[in-house]
């Protein structure tokens, strides 16, 4: 029993649509070609390396990101927060705060601590998003203002050296010549993704993006939702801001984390994340940081300086997010 | 429904309440606070983002964001400081223009592209920031001294600094826009409901356009003073302009979400957050406490956190808690 009058009109091929939905895979594509033809020395490990290494605090802090702006939400205090726990750690391996002999035990509270008071401020961002209803732009505002103050009032501003073998493993090590923080991004996205995807909370997220009065309807515990997705996204910041250091060799509060906000939102952005919530792809997310990695890369191996190259990012923000709305549109 | 009352007028003159008080504070704790250098050195810096809060202020009304004000305003002092050896106006006349460009892109994209504000302004920060280091080759730019520019920022007219009447001037137009003219309440309006906005026939886009173009404008007019005030072009600074200008905007009492604001309002937001600062180096000065300038920011991060908590709860208890402009 076939109505055919009732049958949805076919599109034969919308090009936003496609766009929107392979456009970042395309670019990455493209993108490497391009390399391949006309930058030395593109096809080596040891680009693949440097790319990758420099991508990951990206993408690690992008994954909680992608969560939080699922919801609908932004988190502006991410940077601040990769400054707190960048700060915290080396006071506690170093035995600043208190002294433990064994450098295991001191690096391993060092790290645990750390990113812990990043998820515990990161949570408050969400307490105060879902039990006072404040913006979340406005809410996660007090911690991009504060947060980097209370990293600098810890350090009195001063800049923290360390040589912490046990501790840089996570910046420096590799395990069968894969770089540390680079498993650790790809465990952190694999986790993320399945959750988003697989998971009742994952679902949930997107319920709330989408519309969150009809979630609250539909039994959604929305506050308890929004707790955690913020504080997801402290503790991915945290873990960043340890990696950040690691590879330094030292943390300076005043520049840990510096307008990583902008660098994560770029990247969920490009990567086909909704801006406005109800749609949301860690793999998306990933593709759109290497992107915006790999542009940068591909300006500055290619002789344009840095400061275009932020220009050329902006275009590239813009063009993604028009695309996308073109094919939700169309 | 005294209570309901109370909560209104908190509401609505808290921010001036707070100011006066704080005034009042370092006036009796003090020596020199009310003196005449202090007055005028905090009008002098404080009328760089009392330009930027204003042009923020706006566009936040009508429920929208520019988070390019920081990024512009160092573009704005960069194209000054490049203008400046032609003499004043044209320094002037440059670094405002440099502004109005970059406020021109994000009224196209905002308006006709449809692109949300936040991502747009967020995009422009970038490409205006990217834009000021090329043409400043990563470093200041040295002003002319020999053509007068600097007079703009660093002199006085009628015993006050020229960048406060600047500032002053541009608020009282503001205010006049705002409660005067039709273009004024439909700013209101929009931010209040566009759609509505839109079946009634108000030209909601325009409204939209002129809002960008103008915060444009202004913070290239920060630039320009600092520039002036500081003798140079400076294409790093303005990091974190855009939200100490939301901090004043929403501690002057206007709502995020549109629809609800003051000029006044702001510009009290703009002189409280200055004057905290100011009151924190007094204190130190006396050497009760000695508190780095890093507390700067955890204070003013403290100071929103309450003002967001007590607009939440006077939003939920008063209704709608600003209503005045």
């Amino acid at each position: 029993m076939t109505d055919l009058t009732a049958q949805p009109k076919q599109r034969l091929f919308d090009p936003f649509e496609f766009l929107a939905r392979y456009g970042t895979l395309i670019a990455l594509a493209l993108l490497i070609v391009f390399n391949l033809i006309f930058t030395r020395n593109f096809a080596s490990m040891q680009t693949v390396n440097v790319n990758l290494t420099q991508v990951c605090t990206i993408v690690i802090v992008a994954v909680g990101m992608t969560l939080v702006i699922g919801t609908g939400g932004i988190d502006l205090s991410v940077g601040s927060l990769m400054a707190i726990s960048g700060a915290l750690a080396p006071m506690i391996f170093l035995g600043k705060i208190l002294p433990i002999g064994n450098i295991y035990l001191a690096v391993a509270a060092a790290m645990i601590i750390a990113v812990l008071i990043a998820g515990i401020f990161g949570l408050f961002n969400g307490w105060l998003i879902a039990r006072f209803r404040i913006q979340p732009i406005v809410a996660t505002l007090v911690l991009f203002i504060a947060g980097r103050g209370i990293a600098q009032v810890m350090t009195n501003g001063n800049l923290q050296t360390f040589r912490v073998p046990e501790f840089q493993f996570i910046g420096l090590g590799r395990i069968l010549g894969v770089p540390v923080q680079v498993i650790l991004m790809a465990i952190i996205v694999i986790i993320a993704a399945w959750v988003l995807k697989r998971t009742v909370f994952g679902r949930q997220i997107i319920a709330i993006g989408g519309n969150e009065r009809a979630a609250e309807l539909s039994g959604i515990a929305v506050s308890k939702v929004k707790l955690i997705v913020y504080g997801i996204s402290g503790l991915c910041a945290g873990i960043a801001g340890l990696i950040v250091i690691a590879i330094n060799s030292s943390s300076d509060a005043n520049l840990v984390g510096l307008g990583m906000e902008l660098d994560a939102i770029a990247a969920v952005a490009v990567g086909g994340t909704l801006l406005s919530g109800g749609k949301a792809t860690i793999i998306g997310t990933l593709l759109g940081a290497m992107t915006i990695q790999l542009v940068r890369y591909t300006l500055l191996s290619n002789g344009v300086p840095d400061a275009a190259a932020l220009v050329v990012k902006a275009g590239i923000i813009v063009l993604a997010v028009w695309i996308q709305q073109q094919g939700r549109h169309a | 429904m005294t209570q309901v009352k109370l909560i209104k007028i908190l509401g609505s003159y808290g921010v001036v309440i707070a100011l006066l008080l704080l005034i009042l504070f370092g006036w009796a704790r003090y020596d020199y606070f009310l003196g005449l250098f202090n007055i005028t050195s905090v009008l002098r810096y404080n009328s760089m983002f009392a330009l930027v809060a204003l042009g923020m202020c706006f566009v936040i009304m009508t429920g929208g964001i520019d988070l390019s004000v920081g990024s512009t305003a160092a573009l704005g002092s960069v194209v000054a400081a490049l203008a400046s050896p032609h003499g004043v106006w044209i320094g002037l006349g440059a670094g405002v223009g440099a502004g109005l460009c970059v406020g021109l892109i994000n009224a196209i994209l905002v308006t006709r592209l449809r692109i949300m504000p936040f991502v747009a302004t967020l995009a422009m920060m970038l490409a205006a920031s990217g834009t000021a280091l090329l043409l400043a080759d990563n470093q200041s730019v040295s002003v002319s001294y020999e053509s007068g520019f600097t007079t703009l920022g660093q002199d006085n007219f009628l015993g006050f600094p020229i960048p406060a009447w600047i500032a002053l001037f541009a608020y009282i137009v503001g205010w006049v826009i705002l409660n005067f003219t039709s273009t004024g309440r439909g700013v209101l309006a929009v931010g209040g409901n566009e759609d509505a906005t839109r079946l009634m026939g108000l030209p909601a886009d325009r409204i939209k356009f002129l809002v960008y173009l103008a915060s444009g404008g202004l913070a290239g007019m920060a630039g320009v003073i600092l520039a002036s005030q500081f003798g140079a072009g400076q294409p790093i600074e303005g990091v974190g302009w855009e939200l100490f200008a939301i901090a004043a905007v929403v501690v002057g009492g206007t709502l995020l979400t549109g629809g609800v604001g003051s000029v006044g309002a702001t510009l009290a937001g703009v002189l409280l957050l200055g004057i905290l600062f100011n009151v924190l180096n007094f204190e130190n000065g006396k050497g009760w406490i000695s508190l780095s300038a890093y507390w700067q920011s955890v204070i003013r991060g403290l100071f929103l956190l309450v003002v967001v908590i007590l607009q939440a709860k006077l939003a939920s208890r008063g209704g709608v808690a600003a209503k005045d402009h």
